[in-house]
């Protein structure tokens, strides 16, 4: 597949029907893969990686790519095509600076879950019909793709790509057994003491990166409320202990409707919160208030939560369900 | 100097009593898998894992804390100075590279004007290091001139065949050993040595051991400061905190007021030159892009902090940054990148 | 517990008089009525109003003031707004003094000096004047270049003409942006005016103002001979902590709370360019 990749990106750059390939560059190790625009084949054959590694979304650097001149080939996995799709649909990213390639994905490794599984030292890896032989310090370790798939991965929604112009590989299908709203109504089954205690552990670990806000797709504000001073709540300041579960609540509401599920926010936290779950759980209250409603899903149809309709329901209703929708 | 040892299986009733005398911190695993230097608890034990996800940096540098409070009525304004003397606490299990780190972080908030909510915390705190019996490929404090089998500290300890071995080095770490006397026993330092030899093996298999800091320094401030390559690498940088907040060296804080209701309180939180409003003023900004920002991470560590600290690198090489950069960019990539340039 | 610097001390505004539409002089005092602590020409102090914020400024007044210690202070952000609402009697905070000076007693000691501002930039600098002013037989000959937008944005104007354009020894060169009524002086901006002036090369340099200012008026100078040597400056970036711990205010190596705010332009040269 990277060969294929690579081999096609080098062909439009020379046809010169893109001028510049967003992909994933090779770093020491083998699950360090860095984000990287490639401007010649000399840097694609070089740089260019497609492995298990390869779980960052590269939709939303589109924004800021897509302002320069020429037009930009980008890789995209299914749940980014979602991404781009969305981005393109809130008119952050013009359709036409842009070439997207959809390639397959049967799910990304995290390097993380590997070390969880006592896997350290990792200097090398192959993919072989679902299992990874992993070359450490201290020798090869085998596991299966799914023991140490990214969180994102776990409750893949689909394999099917949104709003390309080409793709690569096989076109998958969306995944019928996806159980991703279970996590949600874990926590949905809780008391309101249970839940509330429940996220002020996991989110009493935030350290306030914002790293989750940065790598966001849907966060694309040009000054974000956290980054304003005249705001009294920007970034870093934990003033008091609450701080930090009022962000990540203010940024719940304020992508809901437009979060695609894509999982970034729980990849890149350093301090493993899962802080998809905050996102899921309004995906599924609006799947629930509204209809099945997928941002991204397509260019067309207006969010629910930004479109009226007479039958819509009314904002107690979430209120009078105390939570349990 | 004088060796004690204690059998692996005796060590919770060393953490017990060693918090009977003060406050303790171990390195422990969290239910979510994040290893982290916790206050000890009974029943709580050593992580597996090389080292914790943040640094030990926060035990002396915490990420948020009080510097004053202030009582307005009217237009007057009473300072509440809250300072209060720091308990005793012991840090088990640092590992050399952060041990290290204190040095650093020492040369800022202990130069003129000392610090004083530093220097409490430094003077109460002992460090009891740990050697690493298995560094892993993220680890380069060997390029920093940090030997992870012999860590410095107060104290220091190696783990060898069903032993702790401990070596104190210095009086703070003898003081310490002698208040836990009843549960050591003393002994030759043959097996400390023995440990030693084994990690050096091991050292010998790590991936970024050839890494040196050649070409890095004071003098080559303007050279590296022009580079081109600054504008690829921090390309893919999200702007975000991880790399500042998790690192043990990076000390940059804001000062900010919070109104509690009562009184205003003055706090200091950690604050990241990654971060696009650091620099921001009413007229501008001298760092303006994520390039000229990122610039600065890595020209701290490189080249400012050994400008003015007698050549010594802002860096540790313990790796976090390495294992915890959303995009996976950190300061090897850098260093590689600008030698590269130079060859 | 030994005294920490990031603690301030309070202070009362004595009182506050306005120099220019945005730009108002506050003379300070301790809560017993003394000055707050002592300071070198140059050097800077942290004020905040608890609640508001806190800034650096620098110290207006001469180190051989007594009794008070006086910032000008011009309404740019939120703390300086809110600075300029207050009247005699509130309090404030503030610590220092922090950064180093002009080395009046070093460098520049015996020297013709030749002071150049623009705008609130002359702030920094009246404290120096008024050092050489009170030890005069101390320095030789001394011009002031100083201009702003117009005849209403020139700060410590009744200072200007009432003491400093009286004493002998010290020449004034004053000049506004754009002509305006009731103005006969000179019209321009500061770095063509000091070409016109061309002052002798045996002099050294004080400059202090905007950036863009400072950038054309070394280039100014450098064409009428002066070197980089000669000439001084005084920088201001963000500042939290004001001891060089924080990290922000840096210049390369070098901090400007601590090392500077005073920079010779060689030095300054010798640092990455960003500022």
């Amino acid at each position: 597949m990277q060969e294929l990749m690579k081999a096609r990106a080098a062909a439009l750059l020379s046809e010169g029907k893109v001028n510049r390939v967003l992909g994933w560059a090779a770093g020491e190790f083998v699950y360090d893969v860095t984000p990287t625009v490639f401007e010649s084949r000399e840097e694609l054959e070089r740089d260019f990686v497609y492995s298990p590694f390869c779980g960052a979304n590269l939709s939303k650097y589109l924004v800021k790519e897509a302002r320069k001149e020429g037009k930009i080939l980008v890789f995209l996995k299914p749940c980014d095509s979602f991404s781009f799709a969305q981005l393109v649909k809130e008119h952050r990213i013009p359709r036409e600076k842009v070439y997207a390639v959809g390639v397959e994905c049967y799910g990304k490794t995290d390097a993380t879950a590997l070390r969880s599984l006592g896997i350290t030292g990792i200097v090398g890896a192959a993919e072989q019909y679902g299992a990874l032989t992993l070359n450490t310090l201290n020798g090869e370790r085998r596991v299966t793709v799914a023991e140490a798939m990214l969180e994102k991965c776990k409750s893949c929604k689909t394999k099917e790509h949104r709003l390309c112009d080409e793709l690569l590989g096989e076109e998958g299908e969306p995944v019928s057994d996806c159980s991703r709203f279970e996590e949600v109504e874990k926590v949905e089954a809780m008391t309101p003491e249970e839940r509330f205690a429940f996220f002020r552990g996991e989110l009493s670990r935030c350290i306030r990166c914002n790293a989750c806000r940065d790598v966001c797709p849907a966060c694309t504000c040009e000054t974000c409320v956290f980054d304003n001073p005249a705001s009294g709540i920007a970034q870093k300041a934990a003033a008091d202990p609450f701080e930090e579960n009022l962000y990540h609540i203010i940024r719940a509401f304020h992508v809901a409707g437009r979060c695609t599920d894509c999982g970034e926010c729980t990849r890149v936290c350093p301090q493993r919160i899962p802080l998809h779950l905050l996102n899921r759980k309004f995906i599924k209250d609006i799947n629930e208030f509204y209809g099945p409603y997928q941002a991204g899903d397509d260019p067309e149809t207006p969010s629910p939560l930004t479109d009226w309709k007479p039958d819509d329901v009314e904002p107690g209703s979430a209120v009078r369900k105390g939570g349990r929708a | 100097m004088s060796t004690y040892r204690i059998r692996e299986e005796r060590l919770p009733a060393l953490f017990e009593e060693t918090a009977k005398k003060r406050k303790l911190y171990l390195p422990t695993d969290t239910a979510e898998g994040v290893a982290a230097f916790l206050p000890y608890r009974e029943g709580m034990t050593l992580t597996a894992s090389l080292n914790t996800s943040r640094s030990a940096k926060d035990l002396f540098f915490p990420q948020t804390e009080t510097l004053a409070d202030f009582k307005v009525s009217g237009r007057e304004i009473a300072v509440v100075d809250v300072r209060e003397e720091c308990e005793d606490f012991l840090l088990f299990g640092v590992r050399a590279c952060d041990v290290k780190s204190f040095e650093i972080l020492d040369r800022v908030f202990l130069a003129e004007p000392v610090d004083s909510f530093y220097k409490n915390r430094r003077e109460h705190g002992t460090v009891v290091s740990l050697a690493c019996a298995s560094p892993v490929e993220t680890c380069f404090c060997g390029t920093f001139g940090i030997d992870c089998a012999d860590p410095e500290g107060d104290a220091a300890a190696y783990r060898w065949e069903g032993y702790y071995y401990f070596v104190p080095l210095t009086e703070k770490g003898e003081e310490y050993l002698a208040s836990v006397e009843s549960l050591l026993e003393e002994t030759d330092d043959g097996p400390v040595w023995d440990a030693k030899g084994e990690i050096y093996r091991k050292k010998e298999r790590l991936p970024l051991k050839s890494l040196t800091t050649e070409g890095f320094g004071g003098e080559r401030t303007k050279e590296l400061f022009d580079s081109e390559k600054w504008e690829s690498l921090s390309e893919a940088c999200l702007g975000c905190g991880t790399c500042t907040y998790v690192c043990p060296t990076c000390q940059c804080f804001d000062i900010r007021d919070f109104d509690t209701g009562r009184q205003i309180r003055r706090y200091r939180c950690w604050d990241s030159c990654m971060v696009s409003d650091f620099t921001k003023m009413a007229g501008g900004n001298p760092r303006p892009t994520q390039k000229e920002r990122f610039r600065q991470r890595f020209m701290h560590k490189l080249v400012y902090f050994p400008a003015e600290n007698e050549g010594i690198f802002g860096c540790v090489g313990c790796g976090r940054c390495l294992a915890q950069c959303p995009i996976s960019m950190n300061i090897v990539k850098v260093m590689k990148a600008l030698k590269e340039e130079k060859e | 517990m030994i005294k920490d610097s990031l603690i301030p001390g309070v202070a009362a505004v004595a009182s506050v008089r306005a120099d220019t539409p945005d730009v108002k002089t506050f003379r300070i005092l301790t809560p017993e009525g003394k000055k707050p602590f002592e300071h070198l020409p140059g050097q800077c102090a942290m004020l905040s109003v608890p609640g508001v914020g806190e800034a650096m400024f620098s110290i207006t007044s001469s180190p051989t003031e007594k009794g008070y210690m006086e910032f000008s202070i011009k309404k740019c952000g939120c703390l300086t707004s809110w600075l300029h609402t207050i009247e005699p009697g509130q309090q404030i905070t503030v610590r220092g003094p922090y950064g180093n000076s002009f080395p009046v007693e070093g460098a520049l000691k015996g020297k013709n000096l030749l002071f150049i501002a623009g705008g609130i930039g002359l702030a920094p600098l009246r404290s120096v004047i008024n050092y050489c002013r009170a030890y005069r037989e101390n320095y030789g000959k001394i011009d002031i270049v100083y201009g702003s937008r117009s005849k209403e944005d020139l700060v410590f104007y009744e200072e200007i003409v009432g003491e400093w354009q009286k004493e002998e020894g010290i020449n004034v060169h004053l000049t506004i942006d754009r002509a305006q009524e009731g103005w006969e002086g000179h019209v321009g901006f500061v770095p063509d005016f000091v070409r016109e002036i061309s002052p002798d090369t045996d002099r050294t340099a004080l400059v202090c103002g905007p950036p863009i200012m400072i950038k054309f008026t070394l280039a100014a100078l450098k064409e009428l001979g002066f070197t980089e040597e000669q000439v001084y400056t005084t920088m201001e970036l963000r500042m939290k902590c004001g001891i060089g711990k924080c990290g922000r205010c840096n210049i390369g190596s070098k901090y400007v709370c601590k090392d500077g705010p005073v920079f010779r332009f060689d030095e300054l040269g010798a640092l990455p360019d960003e500022y």
